[in-house]
């Protein structure tokens, strides 16, 4: 067995978060860290809105990211620490928009360890030196210079390593240009160990870079509060004479205190405003910082871990602090990095929900919040009352939201819209911002305008008057009988001087030449001047037009002959009729001809489509004008067609490739690369649309030509870094549509749909599938479909860190149960379990000995109170019976029976509900009052988190010890377990693939295949005694019998749900996973030989001309807890499109194909199974 | 032993924290173990996340009472033994 790995969504929580100025221009810029893809997001200068300029996948853990700019330069650095046990320096490259590597320097082993640095990064402000740290012990400091070539080099490790000292923050100190300082938060647990009655200090340490002598000396080192967590330096003066910026040193962030240290000034402290007094050993944490400086002031905006802002000013007189003055801001969703941008917007990269940006309306000044100064905090009443009161956005206004499902706990994947893929039904989020999501593979529309037409509009276009137009001014409304011309300005009016004809129906229009414009109809066609001349060209007698096409330069008629006429500008701006006409002796359905290019006199050549299901090319071109150059034939008549230039070759983007698309009448959609200069055909790609005729229209996306295909579905075909996509809209059917610039909206859709007129825009090119979200209350953890209702029952449970567990007035858990309808969002029944219950399990269950009909299914919900998280103790345990009224849309508490473990799962198993309870697994039937416990077994070693059973078979997952094959015998009422792994996995998910062969996950990100092989399974099923369940013996302290691994593969992230789906029309069934940082994933089998070592060639080919860009060897990455077995990495794979054309070329022929074909290949893939 | 063993054992013990000898004790091995153990929890995201979402807890502060746990893992070291 083999299986190809491909993304679906990349994760969506962002862990790492730096701005800087990395395209060298103006332009502030972030890069996120999303665990092992890199982004780059920066804000739309028009719209404010945050557009994704480029991800990259470097098949490694990012654990740290700082930005560091060179004296002199106006170009950011990013400075990468990931698990690759290297120090990587990238840059990046904004015409061909990739990073490029300038440094990788070694300096420990791979993984993430305790002792090997990345874990911290800080570099110097002046951009002289940077610090990189481990949690303990390890720090090097390296040096940054520029070679002769004026390249970035650094210098040889420095080392400033201190023994059993354990790092908490690391940051590097504003020091102008004297000796560079980096600030370190530490604890030497040695002395913990030497005197153990002595409490231990937190201390905080500065590490001077001596640049005269290359050496790293502990300059200064001072006592901190105990919970200090967070370190955030200080702007300071750039040059000793000059005017200070800030007065440099460090603020301390602790439980509910700011403190400011400098070395040799003394320390300033103030309070951090409270909401609510919190547990004594708990306080108040800030958890975010960023300092925004701007003529020479700065401020601070610190956070909390309950979302509140705070602004923090400095007061300062040359060097010294004379006061720190905080108040309270605003809330907004927790973050794991802020960043304040120079056109005022915030940025909050939040550690589980949506991603934020806002606008700064105010700063606060005008704030009639209190106030507080560490000059006026009085040391003897430490904890100033210092309430505050959470409120609505006063100082900040939401702009932009970039859409998260981090944390994704559950999923489902079922089609219960009867839309033609399955829906992603997800739970996610955490506390007060948890949903239900539904995700469906489909770009995300906006809808700018709706206007209503008269009668039935058949064909639409947005034009400009002369080539120099930025944005278009008329819209041009085709009719069966006539024409509407609306002009654009600040509203859509209709206009009658335009000296478009209006009685009739048009065929095309276009701006063509300096400033005409053409208009075709079925007599004929217009070309109106810029001073309203006009002049008109009409078809032989008894012959009408049928079909047009135009670009700037050039216009094509098809007449109802059959015959082709074709016209050129020439110099005086008039259109030009060749003297020869070209026959086909077939009606023709459909033409088409590229956009002129740049500088040239014309596009080369035509398409037309003939009722004979075949298209052809023929040439412009003077020599051979009107010749044929090449033929395809095709399965059905062309319904429309499509030249167009696709910069899909982003290695140069002056590189385009000239594609044919051509729709056809059954739905279909052919695509076929054209060669520049012959005109022939290769490469098809097919791709089954709908039920409609394909309906073809150019649009522009990100820039670059798109071309749009409306079939049943609408779906965009665009390229999306280096990589051609074909992605549905999620929008409802169009009849016609076009490109539409306009000033607010530069790259927009003019469309019909429902005898309306639409102006739409495509939004989030990058991300493959749009949601729609229902809010919940607390953290969801797990959810069942009711198949018959269709209806989710979802348990929601939180942990409350306030509370104490057992007691009733300040509970430690809240928890939920409800009925979400799936279409309409609606919840139609909730329950709340009772303080301190938190539900743990769930499970629909048709109990057989209740013979009702029909069946009515039975929600058992396994609980506990007063769970404590540390002890892993509850002081008691039940399972909740609930039926299902009629219409399941709402539940009926029957009973709840008091149970000695936490049920973790609870699955149906032959009429009864087979319940695992910590290490027990428990076969339970429906009493009138209680459930009634009928079969236990104690064969598991730690406790059950997943529950599978075919037949009599039980497959058991284990929080630690993975995976157990069990057989329950009805003879004797027992169950045995008789086979199991080898390995310890923790799993967190499976999924059983046929009788013998299961799938899982685990916690540490690993993706595994098991299988008891086929003789094992056979002669357990054939023993009628029992005699080699029971009896048989131990081996390796385990079951007698070992599965066998068949694949294993490292994601990277967290397994929360695995399941087979079928996800696209006609497509086979592929495993999806989904993480938890919000990924989701598929394998998809291999079914040949050939596909396996064509595959296999590739990745070995990639892995070496295409290493991963933050030093981690792909190979070692993917196996970094178990060698990766019989899985290829399609991501890998999707990489080829990013080399180099040589690079492609020698690698293609060492398969012995065209990198064309290679390409071809790897999209197939995911164009037959995925998206 | 040879003196080549012995030898390269010191460096290992130098370089590489939480190396063994004859004289480590119990309490030594399960406090480098724990301590292997959370620097893995705070370096991979999900990882703490998991705990995070588990715990309903932020970010920062699981990482922080990892780290604060990294000081004395298995508590204070049990009194030394009298020879």
């Amino acid at each position: 067995m083999h299986l190809y790995h491909v993304t679906l969504q990349p994760p969506t929580h962002i862990n790492q978060v730096v701005l800087g100025k990395f395209s060298g221009t103006k332009v502030q810029e972030m890069v996120l860290a999303r665990s092992s893809r890199l982004e780059l997001i920066r804000p739309d200068p028009d719209s404010g809105k945050l557009l994704t300029v480029l991800t990259h996948d470097v098949f490694g853990t990012i654990r740290s990211l700082a930005a560091i700019r060179l004296t002199g330069s106006s170009k950011d650095y990013i400075i990468v620490g990931s698990d690759s046990g290297r120090l990587v320096i990238l840059e990046y490259n904004p015409g061909a928009n990739r990073f490029d590597r300038v440094i990788m320097e070694t300096f420990g082993k791979t993984g993430i360890r305790r002792t090997v640095p990345g874990q911290y990064l800080a570099a110097d402000p002046r951009g002289r030196v940077l610090m990189v740290a481990a949690p303990e012990k390890h720090k090097f400091v390296y040096m940054l210079t520029r070679d002769a070539n004026s390249v970035l080099a650094i210098s040889s490790p420095i080392e400033a390593h201190k023994a059993h000292t354990l790092v908490f923050d690391c940051v590097a100190l504003d020091m102008g240009f004297e000796n560079p300082v980096f600030a370190c938060l530490e604890v030497d647990y040695g002395e913990a160990e030497d005197r153990p009655d002595e409490p231990v200090d937190k201390v905080l340490t500065y590490y001077e870079l001596d640049l005269g002598l290359n050496h790293v000396v502990r300059k200064w080192s001072d006592t901190v509060d105990r919970d200090a967590n967070l370190l955030v330096p200080l702007p300071g003066r750039a040059l000793v004479d000059a005017v200070p910026e800030g007065p440099s040193g460090v603020l301390v962030c602790s439980k509910n205190y700011i403190t400011y240290r400098h070395q040799d000034v003394p320390a300033h402290r103030v309070p951090i405003p409270q909401r609510t007094p919190t547990k004594e050993d708990r306080g108040v944490l800030i958890v975010a910082a960023a300092v925004y400086k701007s003529k020479g002031t700065f401020f601070v905006m610190l956070q909390s871990e309950v979302g509140d802002l705070y602004k923090l000013t400095v007061d300062y007189e040359g060097d010294q602090v004379t006061d720190l003055c905080i108040q309270y801001f605003d809330t907004v969703p927790t973050a794991v990095g802020l960043c304040i941008l120079d056109n005022g917007c915030l940025f909050v990269a939040s550690e589980f929900g949506n991603h934020m940006l806002y606008q700064f309306e105010q700063l606060g000044d005008n704030d009639d919040v209190p106030q507080y100064h560490s000059s006026k905090s009085d040391e003897s009443d430490p904890l100033a009352p210092t309430v505050l009161e959470p409120r609505e956005l006063t100082n900040l206004a939401p702009i932009d939201e970039m859409e998260s499902l981090a944390p994704l706990l559950d999923t489902t994947i079922l089609n219960l819209a009867n839309e033609d893929t399955p829906q992603v039904y997800a739970l996610c989020g955490r506390g007060a911002q948890s949903s239900f999501k539904v995700l469906r593979h489909g770009l995300e529309i906006n809808e700018i305008a709706v206007s209503a037409l008269p009668g039935h509009p058949q064909a639409i276009w947005s034009t400009k008057l002369t080539a120099t137009d930025p944005y278009d001014s008329y819209i041009v409304v085709s009719f069966t009988d006539a024409t509407l011309v609306l002009a654009i300005g600040e509203t859509v009016e209709e206009v009658t001087d335009s000296g478009l004809l209006t009685n009739k129906p048009t065929l095309v229009v276009q701006q063509i030449g300096p400033n005409a414009l053409v208009q075709v109809h079925p007599q004929g066609y217009r070309l109106i001047q810029a001073d309203k001349r006009v002049s008109e060209w009409r078809p032989p007698a008894h012959q009408v037009v049928t079909h047009a096409v135009a670009n700037e330069r050039q216009l094509v008629l098809g007449l109802s002959s059959g015959e082709v006429v074709y016209f050129e500008l020439d110099a005086t701006g008039q259109l030009a009729e060749f003297d020869r006409t070209t026959e086909f002796g077939e009606d023709i359905t459909a033409l088409s001809l590229a956009l002129a290019p740049p500088g040239q006199q014309r596009t080369p050549f035509l398409a037309v489509g003939l009722a004979d299901s075949t298209v052809r090319i023929i040439s412009l071109e003077p020599h051979n004008c009107l010749d044929a150059l090449a033929m395809q034939a095709l399965s059905d008549v062309p319904s429309s067609l499509c030249l167009v230039e696709m910069a899909d070759r982003e290695t140069d983007p002056h590189l385009t490739t000239l594609y044919l698309y051509t729709g056809l009448r059954n739905g279909v959609l052919i695509r076929t690369s054209v060669d520049h200069v012959s005109g022939q055909l290769a490469e098809t790609r097919t791709r089954f649309l709908g039920s409609q005729p394909v309906q073809l229209c150019r649009v522009v996306t990100n820039g670059v030509p798109a071309v749009l295909a409306l079939s049943s579905r609408p779906w965009l075909s665009y390229v999306y870094q280096s990589r051609t996509r074909l992605a549905p809209l999620a929008y409802e059917a169009l009849v016609y549509a076009g490109a539409f610039r306009s000033e607010p909206c530069a790259e927009g859709l003019v469309a019909i749909a429902d005898d309306t007129l639409r102006i739409l825009n495509v939004e989030r090119l990058g991300t493959p599938l749009n949601q729609a979200a229902v809010p919940l209350q607390c953290t969801p953890r797990r959810t069942i479909h009711h198949p018959v209702h269709n209806q989710f029952v979802v348990y929601e449970t939180d942990h409350l860190p306030d509370g104490t567990p057992g007691s009733a007035t300040n509970p430690a858990w809240t928890s939920c149960l409800r009925i979400i309808n799936p279409l309409s969002g609606e919840t139609s029944w909730m329950h709340q379990f009772d303080p301190d219950e938190a539900a743990f399990g769930m499970g629909l269950v048709i109990f057989s000995s209740e013979a009702t009909e029909p069946a009515s299914p039975l929600i058992l919900v396994g609980a506990a109170r007063g769970f404590s998280q540390t002890t892993q103790k509850s002081l008691a345990a039940f399972i909740y019976a609930f039926r299902f009224n009629a219409d399941g849309t709402t539940l009926e508490l029957l009973h709840k029976t008091e149970v000695d473990e936490i049920p973790r799962v609870i699955i149906p198993f032959q009429g009864r509900a087979l319940v695992g309870m910590g290490p027990l697994l428990r076969i339970y039937d429906l009493g009138k009052r209680k459930m009634l416990r009928k079969c236990q077994s104690r064969a598991i070693p730690n406790s059950i988190v997943t529950l599978q059973a075919v037949g009599s078979r039980i497959i058991i997952g284990d929080l630690q010890e993975s995976i157990h094959f069990a057989l329950y015998r009805p003879q004797e009422n027992r169950i045995a377990v008789f086979a199991d792994d080898t390995l310890p996995r923790w799993i967190t998910a499976t999924h059983l693939l046929d009788y013998n062969t299961v799938a899982g996950g685990d916690r540490f990100g690993n993706l595994f295949v098991l299988r008891l092989p086929t003789e094992i399974s056979q002669k357990i099923d054939n023993d009628a005694t029992g005699n080699l369940l029971y009896h048989e013996k131990g081996y390796l302290q385990g079951a007698a019998n070992k599965l066998t691994p068949l694949a294993h593969f490292y994601v990277g992230d967290t397994i929360t749900s695995l399941q087979r789906a079928t996800l696209v029309v006609g497509g086979r069934e592929v495993l999806v996973y989904t993480t938890l940082l919000g990924a989701i994933g598929a394998l998809i089998p291999l079914t040949s030989k050939a596909d396996v070592d064509f595959f296999q060639t590739l990745e070995t080919h990639l892995r070496s001309e295409a290493p991963p860009l933050c030093g981690r060897d792909h190979i070692t990455y993917r196996s970094t807890y178990v060698p990766v077995k019989a899985v290829i990495d399609g991501d890998l794979c999707e990489q080829f499109a990013l080399l180099a054309t040589s690079a492609k070329d020698g690698i293609a022929e060492d398969l012995d194909r065209t990198p064309g074909e290679i390409a071809k290949k790897i999209e197939d893939m995911r164009t037959m199974y995925a998206f | 032993m040879n003196n080549a063993a012995a030898q390269d054992a010191q460096i290992a013990q130098a370089r590489f924290v939480g190396t063994g000898d004859a004289e480590t004790t119990k309490y030594q091995w399960l406090s480098n173990q724990h301590r292997d153990t959370y620097a893995s929890l705070i370096g991979h995201p999900n990882l703490l996340s998991y705990m995070a979402v588990a715990e309903n807890e932020s970010l920062a502060r699981c990482r922080l009472n990892l780290l604060e746990k990294m000081v004395q893992p298995c508590g204070p070291p049990p009194p030394a033994e009298d020879a």
